[in-house]
């Protein structure tokens, strides 16, 4: 069997990716500008008018003239004609550098990240012990050591920039060697090495251009200091001699110092701004897409009628996403909730069906480049558009607990629990450094730690994924807010901690007279704790209402297809029993995950 | 903290070993480039004789590695030898040139600290703002332009055309506090700007990849302010990535002085290394070049255990 019936994610890639770097002007100012410039040193002897080492006493220091283009140095020789000779040596120092390092690094780093073992621990402590030494230190002694050799010079600058590719292809290689089309490949017969090969070539030769171009302009800078510091061939004329000779003239002819740097600076800046463009294709053209500022909607009453009672009121928002080609995507439409004191309101659908994005747009916590582009939201009565961002903030984070998905995420690895759990305590519910230690506690207490102390004490990695949720729960209580909004707060977790979490969540608003949105995808959870459901798909409502009547009698095929799919995979079909008392069966649905919809 | 103490003491064990081996690199460098000690010492006039009667004073007739070890056990008891131009020890001289390296370096990189994470924060918080895109051309600016040629051109302008600051020259901080910031001020600026083309981009990326983090979403929904979710938070998760740019900017700045010390003709360890090179005054370049190594491993080292001690993961473990 042949390597292409295995899915390779590379040729579409490589092909899209010349799409759109043909599209970047970066990439054709930097390449016009190298071509010119590596045209320019082939055809030096034709186009310079005198010889670069010829010096005229008359000549010396002279502002431009009609013999000498760019004037005279300070032996006289022709600053026009040194420039275009110097462009040779440049580039050949730089050829050999950049071919050198890559090389040493390419054979390197494929064989590290292919065999690993012993071979990368002593490839990869040769690394960095040539990163440690002082690259411009090292070959100032190799003069020393050697004498002037351009070409020598160059090839131990390669070898000390070779770390640089040896770590980009040896991580490339360990993380391809990973890769589930390799053992695909590996299952259908092809040698591995091959495929790790070919397909590592193919995936690093981006970085590697991209690697090569930010050396050939290191490069440049660092042959130009060189023999700037007179450690070079005089022979030849380099931008870092005819600098050489601008510093020593600095008091009579300044003007010196501008066309070498000039050359160096674009050389140089060439190779950065290719190595930019590639980049920017690589990483997907320019990612970082601002979200268009819009005028909120005006601060009328709703025109669907508040009640002004309502915890939350969500009236026709849209929730759209900037793309990069400045069109907009619209996650979210029209969509209008509400949710009452004490009350439980689930939203499901499937992923991708927009109903994070409309809690993430109701606390104002959208990704990059997403926005509200409609509609208003209140918050206890409060329009959240009327609002500065600061105060705004500040609102939600008093009157609205938020619990995440993924607990383990959602812990700031560098801060102890307890840290994390008294910094809002202090900064917005006004609490002491010691009161808000007390409460802390207490709140661990509350969500069912045992050792709240030690647990006050940790950092998240020291803690269990369900004990991490439990954590994020007094987080999200913590401020006594009047409204909990949790989006998936049991999907992570282990089947026998998700009934817990779950109960943990009921009693909690109980007892503290909560309103709870809960975001779930399980229409068991949905049975279970709440009091009206919203089903959505596509970013729109399909259908609203009272939890029984919902389940039992859905209106829109969509609902009808969630339930059906539930059902179908139900392990044992009981009959479709409404619970009237949800709190006993909390811990049989949780268990049960999505089956649990079959309620006896 | 016991854990700690074990984690330090193997840092500072592969310090050493690889100090070691940077030596050994580095005497292999210089000494095996074919460089015939006796006949620099005696000149050109000298006879076969002679040189192999010096040679073997001097022990150079011995094989390479016989040679390093011996200069490796001097080495480690303080004595890098004498000047072969002056006859001075190599460790004093070294080390006089030493303080103003270390004062060139240590300004300009708090200086490239402070702005590189002033900037790259700001661009990380507005990106794609046109800001965010004024630093990428500045970044590519400023990695472009030799710092050499930038320093000349601050040297023709600011104190040539304008004289406000001294074209060349060191003072003392004993001597006068006033006048050693006066001849820092432009070559300071003159290594800063390119390190901090540098730096400041990588500061933005590793700011935008914890800004991304969930956590720093429930952070914000617990009604932190700004200010603490980036202050606080977001700098001490990008802590570690940051600590890794600027040690490498440090290394990168120690040896890269040389270029500004020449301009300045600042009395530094770069100054003296390349008249020693010009000279032929190979044991002076050994030194400097083994000093330089040791003050990039210690700090290399201390950067390592600043980064263990800002992960609990590390430090805990």
């Amino acid at each position: 069997m042949s390597v292409s019936t295995t899915t390779d994610p590379i040729d579409a890639r490589a092909l899209r990716g010349w799409a759109t770097l043909r599209r970047n002007p970066l990439f054709w100012i930097s390449t016009i500008l190298l071509s010119v410039i590596v045209i320019a040193g082939v055809i030096a002897p034709w186009i310079s008018p005198n010889n670069p080492e010829t010096a005229r006493l008359d000549m010396i220091n002279q502002p431009p003239s009609s013999e000498y283009w760019l004037g005279g140095d300070g032996t006289g020789r022709d600053v026009f004609s040194r420039l275009v000779f110097a462009i040779r040596t440049t580039l050949l120092g730089v050829a050999i550098t950049v071919a050198v390092s890559a090389v040493i690094g390419l054979a390197t780093g494929l064989v590290a990240g292919y065999r690993g073992g012993v071979i990368d621990d002593v490839l990869s402590w040769a690394a960095n012990l040539i990163i440690v030494l002082p690259s411009m230190m090292v070959l100032i002694a190799m003069f020393a050591a050697i004498g002037p050799s351009v070409g020598v010079t160059m090839v131990v600058l390669g070898v000390i920039l070779s770390p640089n590719f040896f770590r980009l292809v040896r991580n490339q290689t360990v993380a391809v060697r990973n890769e589930l089309y390799v053992d695909a490949a590996r299952v259908s017969g092809v040698r591995p090495i091959r495929i790790v090969f070919r397909h590592i070539l193919r995936v690093i030769l981006a970085p590697i251009v991209i690697m090569s171009a930010s050396i050939g302009s290191l490069a440049i800078v660092m042959q130009a200091g060189l023999s700037f510091l007179g450690l070079g061939d005089a022979s030849t004329p380099t931008w870092g001699t005819m600098l050489l000779d601008a510093f020593k003239n600095l008091y009579t002819a300044p003007f010196l110092l501008l066309w070498p740097g000039l050359m160096i600076a674009f050389t140089a800046g060439a190779f950065l701004l290719l190595a930019n463009a590639i980049g920017d294709t690589v990483a997907g053209g320019r990612p970082p897409v601002r979200a268009p500022k819009l005028a909120l909607a005006p601060l009328t009453p709703s025109p669907r009628g508040s009640r002004g009672t309502a915890l939350l009121e969500i009236d026709g928002m849209s929730v759209a996403f900037a793309q990069a080609d400045s069109t907009e995507l619209v996650v979210v439409h029209d969509t209008t909730l509400s949710v009452e004191r004490g009350e439980i309101v689930g939203i499901v659908g499937e992923s991708g069906s927009g109903k994070s994005q409309t809690i993430l747009a109701t606390l104002g916590l959208l990704a990059d480049g997403g926005y509200q582009r409609a509609g208003s939201v209140a918050v206890a009565g409060t329009r959240l558009a009327s609002l500065s961002p600061r105060h705004r903030r500040r609102l939600l984070g008093q009157t609205v607990g938020y619990i995440p998905q993924e607990p383990m995420s959602n812990l700031d690895p560098s801060f102890t629990i307890g840290s994390q759990l008294t910094e809002p305590l202090r900064e917005i519910a006004g609490h002491s450094r010691s009161s808000a230690r007390k409460k802390a506690l207490e709140l661990l207490g509350r969500v069912g730690i045992t050792d709240p102390q030690r647990v006050y004490d940790s950092y998240p990695h020291q803690i269990s994924g369900g004990m991490a949720q439990r954590v994020l729960i007094a987080g999200a209580v913590a401020c006594e807010p009047k409204l909990l909004i949790a989006d998936e707060p049991t999907t992570a977790l282990d089947v026998t901690v998700q009934a817990e979490i779950l109960d943990l969540l009921r009693s909690l608003q109980k007892e503290r007279g909560l309103g709870v949105l809960l975001v779930t995808h399980n229409l068991g959870v949905v049975a279970d704790l709440c009091d009206r459901v919203i089903v959505m798909q596509d970013g729109q409502i399909r259908e609203t209402g009272d939890v029984r009547q919902v389940l039992r009698d859905p209106h829109h095929p969509y609902t009808q297809s969630l339930l059906a799919s539930t059902l179908v995979n139900a392990p044992n079909r009981g009959a479709w029993v409404v619970p009237d008392s949800s709190a006993k069966l909390a811990t049989d649905s949780a268990n049960q995950g999505i089956e649990g919809m079959a309620v006896r | 903290m016991r854990v700690l103490w074990r984690f330090v003491a193997r840092r500072v064990a592969s310090g050493i070993v690889l100090l070691i081996a940077v030596t050994a690199v580095a005497y292999a460098l210089i000494y095996s480039g074919g460089t015939n000690v006796a006949q620099n010492i005696l000149g050109e006039f000298a006879t076969e004789e002679q040189i192999n009667e010096k040679a073997a004073e001097l022990g150079t007739d011995r094989p390479l590695v016989v040679q390093y070890v011996e200069w490796l056990t001097r080495a480690v008891q303080g004595d890098f030898g004498d000047s072969w131009f002056t006859s001075q020890p190599v460790l004093a001289t070294v080390l006089t040139r030493l303080s103003v390296t270390g004062s060139l370096v240590v300004v300009a990189l708090t200086v490239a600290v402070v702005v590189s994470l002033v900037l790259g924060v700001a661009a990380a918080r507005r990106r794609g703002s046109a800001g965010d895109r004024a630093l990428q051309f500045v970044a590519v600016t400023g990695e472009a332009i030799p710092n050499f040629w930038l320093a000349l051109a601050l040297v023709s302008a600011f104190a040539i055309s304008i004289p406000l600051f001294p074209a060349t020259g060191y003072v003392s901080p004993g001597v006068s506090v006033t006048g050693w910031l006066f001849s820092l001020v432009l070559p300071v600026i003159a290594i800063v700007v390119g390190s901090v083309a540098g730096a400041a981009q990588q500061i933005r990326g590793a700011v935008i990849e914890v800004l991304q983090k969930d956590y720093v979403r429930t952070l914000r929904a617990r009604g932190l302010s700004e200010r603490s979710v980036v202050l606080k938070h977001a700098l001490r998760n990008a802590a570690s990535p940051a600590l890794t740019v600027f040690s490498l900017q440090f290394i990168g700045m120690m040896s890269g002085a040389v270029l500004i010390e020449r301009v300045f003709a600042l009395p530094g360890m770069g100054n003296l290394a390349v008249d020693a090179t010009l000279q032929g005054d190979i044991p002076i370049v050994m030194g400097v070049l083994i000093t330089m190594a040791i003050v990039v491993v210690v700090v290399n080292l201390l950067v390592d255990i600043a980064a263990g001690w800002v992960n609990p993961k590390v430090r805990l473990q």
